[in-house]
C-alpha cells in the first residue's frame, strides 16, 4: 500500500485517492469559438509519458483536488500541493 | 530438418533423438530499409506482419521489439478469448478475431491450444439479469452466439460456485458465450512469429525504437538502439509504450496507462472447465491445462508505466475470487505479475491513421488486447498496405474522439475499465 500526501489531511492510503487529470490543461474559451478538435483535445488527450508527471488528484475522503508531482515509472512522489488559490 | 509440425514429424524427430528441430523463427539483423516497419513484437505486431505478407504480399517488413517476442502484454494476460460485446462495431471486430482464432492452429501449423470451453458473465440482481438479457439479445442480433443462462444451469456447470444463502454476490445466472474460451498466449505470439518469419519477414528482438523520423509531415523511418532504419510506412503496436512513441512524432493520444495484474495459483486437479467473470466482484478466473487457476480483475487505480501491481488491487481481485469460490481459499498463489495497458475513454481500441502520413496506430486495447490479436493484425496490415481503413476498423479511428461517435463498451458490455 502506497501512501500519498493530501495537502489538507496529510499522508493517507492510496485507496483514498483518485487520479483526475494531467496538470496544465486549460479549458478553451470562449465556448462559441472552440472547435470540435480543440474541445476533444481538452477532454481526451494526455501525454501519459514515462517518468516525471504533474497531475491533478482528488482526495476522495475530503473532496479536495490538488497537484501531485510523481514518477510514473518508479511511483515515487516528489511533491504535493494545493491548487493555486486554495490554501492548505 | 523439420519445417512442418505434425504427429509424423514428431515421430520422425523422435527417432533421431530430437536433434533435427530448428528455431521457429530467424533471428534477423536490421537492414537499412524496409517497405514497412512494425514497432512492437507482441501478438498484434507479429500478426500484422503475417497478414501483411499473406493478405497483401508485402514481405519487406521488419518487426522491431525492444525486448523479446511476446514478452509484453501478450505474455502477461489471462488468455481469454471471447466476443461478447454490445455494440455492432465491437462485435464485428472481436468476432473477426475469434473466427480467425478458430482456424489459427491449422492455418499457422502451430498448436495455439484454443479451448472453446465457454464463458459465463455472472449477474447477481434482477436488474443485472435485465442488462444481461439486453447484451445477450444484442449479441444475437449482431450474429454471434450469446444466450442467457439460468442460475441452476450455472450451478450445474460450475459446481464449486458459492452457494451460501448469505453470499454477498450470489450467482443469479448471466450471459453465456459457448465459443469463448482460452488459448495459449505464448503460442499465439510464437505461431505468428514463425509464420511471418517463414514468409520472409525480419523479426528483430532487443531493438528499441528511440525516435520516429518525420520529414515534411510524413514518416520516413525510425531511430533504434541498433541504428537508423528507413521505411515509408510505420505501424505502432506497442500498447503502453505507444504514447511515448507517438509523442516522438508530435502525436498526442487519448490514452492513460495503468498496470493490470494477473495471478496463478498452484496447480490442482480439474475443477473449473469454463471461464467465469463475476459482475459483482470484477474478478475472472479459468483453469489452465496445467491445473493452475488463472485469475484477473480490474486495473490498478494509479496511472503508471511500471510493470508491477500494487497491493490494494491484489486484495480486491483475490477477495473477489474467494467470494466466488470459497474453496479456493486453501490454494497458494504461485505467481503474480502485471502489464502496462493503454486505456482510452470509451474502452474501445484505436486503429487508424494519424496526422503524420504513413504512421498508423493499433493501440488502446486496454485490458482486452489478447482476444483481439488476429483482428488487430489483420486490420493494421490492411491500413499499412492500402493506406485506408478496412470496413471493420473504420469506426475505431482517432477521429471518433472529435466527432463524439464513441463506442463505449464500458457502458455497453460493462468491461472492467
Amino acid at each position: 500500500m502506497q501512501r500519498f500526501q493530501c495537502p489538507f489531511c496529510g499522508l493517507r492510503d492510496e485507496t483514498e485517492f483518485h487520479f483526475a487529470t494531467e496538470a496544465g490543461k486549460s479549458r478553451p474559451e470562449p465556448a462559441e469559438e472552440v472547435t470540435d478538435a480543440e474541445w476533444a483535445a481538452y477532454l481526451h488527450l494526455n501525454d501519459a509519458l514515462k517518468g516525471q508527471a504533474r497531475e491533478v488528484w482528488v482526495h476522495l475522503t475530503c473532496g479536495e483536488y490538488f497537484l501531485m508531482t510523481r514518477d510514473t515509472l518508479t511511483r515515487e512522489v516528489s511533491g504535493s500541493e494545493a491548487l493555486p488559490g486554495r490554501a492548505s | 530438418m523439420t519445417r512442418r509440425y505434425s504427429a509424423l514429424s514428431l515421430f520422425r524427430e523422435g527417432l533421431g533423438g530430437h536433434r533435427g528441430w530448428q528455431p521457429a523463427w530467424r533471428k534477423a539483423d536490421p537492414r537499412p530499409a524496409y517497405d514497412a516497419i512494425i514497432v512492437g513484437g507482441g501478438g498484434h505486431g507479429l500478426a500484422t506482419a503475417y497478414y501483411l505478407a499473406k493478405n497483401h504480399g508485402i514481405t519487406r517488413v521488419a518487426v522491431l521489439e525492444r525486448g523479446w517476442v511476446g514478452g509484453g502484454n501478450t505474455g502477461r494476460n489471462t488468455t481469454v478469448v471471447r466476443s461478447n460485446y454490445f455494440y455492432p462495431e465491437s462485435v464485428a471486430l472481436y468476432d473477426l478475431a475469434l473466427r480467425l482464432y478458430e482456424g489459427l492452429s491449422r492455418e499457422l501449423n502451430y498448436n495455439i491450444m484454443l479451448s472453446q470451453r465457454g464463458m459465463l458473465i455472472a449477474a447477481h440482481t434482477p436488474m443485472q439479469m435485465e442488462i444481461c438479457t439486453r447484451i445477450a439479445n444484442a449479441m444475437q442480433l449482431n450474429g454471434v452466439d450469446g444466450a442467457l443462462m439460468s442460475a441452476e444451469e450455472a450451478m450445474r456447470r460450475v459446481p464449486l460456485l458459492n452457494r451460501s444463502e448469505d453470499a454477498r454476490y450470489r450467482c443469479m445466472g448471466g450471459i453465456w458465450q459457448g465459443r469463448a474460451g482460452v488459448a495459449r498466449h505464448d503460442a499465439v505470439a510464437w505461431a505468428y512469429a514463425r509464420a511471418a518469419s517463414g514468409l520472409g519477414i525480419d523479426i528483430i528482438e532487443n531493438c528499441a525504437v528511440t525516435d520516429l523520423l518525420i520529414e515534411g509531415g510524413r514518416v520516413t523511418g525510425v531511430e533504434t538502439s541498433r541504428g537508423t532504419i528507413r521505411a515509408e510506412r510505420v505501424g505502432l503496436a506497442a500498447a503502453g509504450a505507444t504514447p511515448g512513441l507517438a509523442a516522438r512524432a508530435g502525436v498526442t493520444l487519448p490514452i492513460h496507462t495503468y498496470a493490470l495484474q494477473a495471478f496463478v495459483s498452484e496447480p490442482v486437479k480439474p475443477c473449473l472447465d469454463t471461464v467465469l467473470l463475476y459482475l459483482g466482484t470484477g474478478t475472472y478466473v479459468s483453469q489452465s491445462d496445467k491445473g493452475e487457476l488463472v485469475v484477473g480483475g480490474g486495473l490498478d487505480r494509479v496511472p503508471t508505466h511500471g510493470q508491477r501491481g500494487n497491493l490494494p488491487a491484489q486484495e480486491t481481485v483475490l477477495s473477489g475470487l474467494l467470494e466466488m469460490f470459497p474453496a479456493f481459499g486453501q490454494l497458494k498463489l504461485l505467481r503474480q505479475w502485471a502489464g502496462v495497458v493503454d486505456v482510452v475513454p470509451d474502452s474501445s481500441p484505436v486503429i487508424g491513421p494519424t496526422a503524420v502520413e504513413g504512421l498508423y496506430l493499433n493501440c488502446g486495447w486496454g485490458t482486452g488486447g489478447f482476444k483481439a490479436i488476429p483482428a488487430g493484425g489483420w486490420l493494421l496490415a490492411h491500413l499499412l498496405a492500402r493506406g485506408e481503413h478496412h470496413e471493420i476498423s473504420r469506426p475505431f479511428g482517432l477521429d471518433r474522439f472529435v466527432t463524439g461517435r464513441l463506442i463505449d463498451e464500458a457502458a455497453g458490455s460493462g468491461i472492467a475499465h
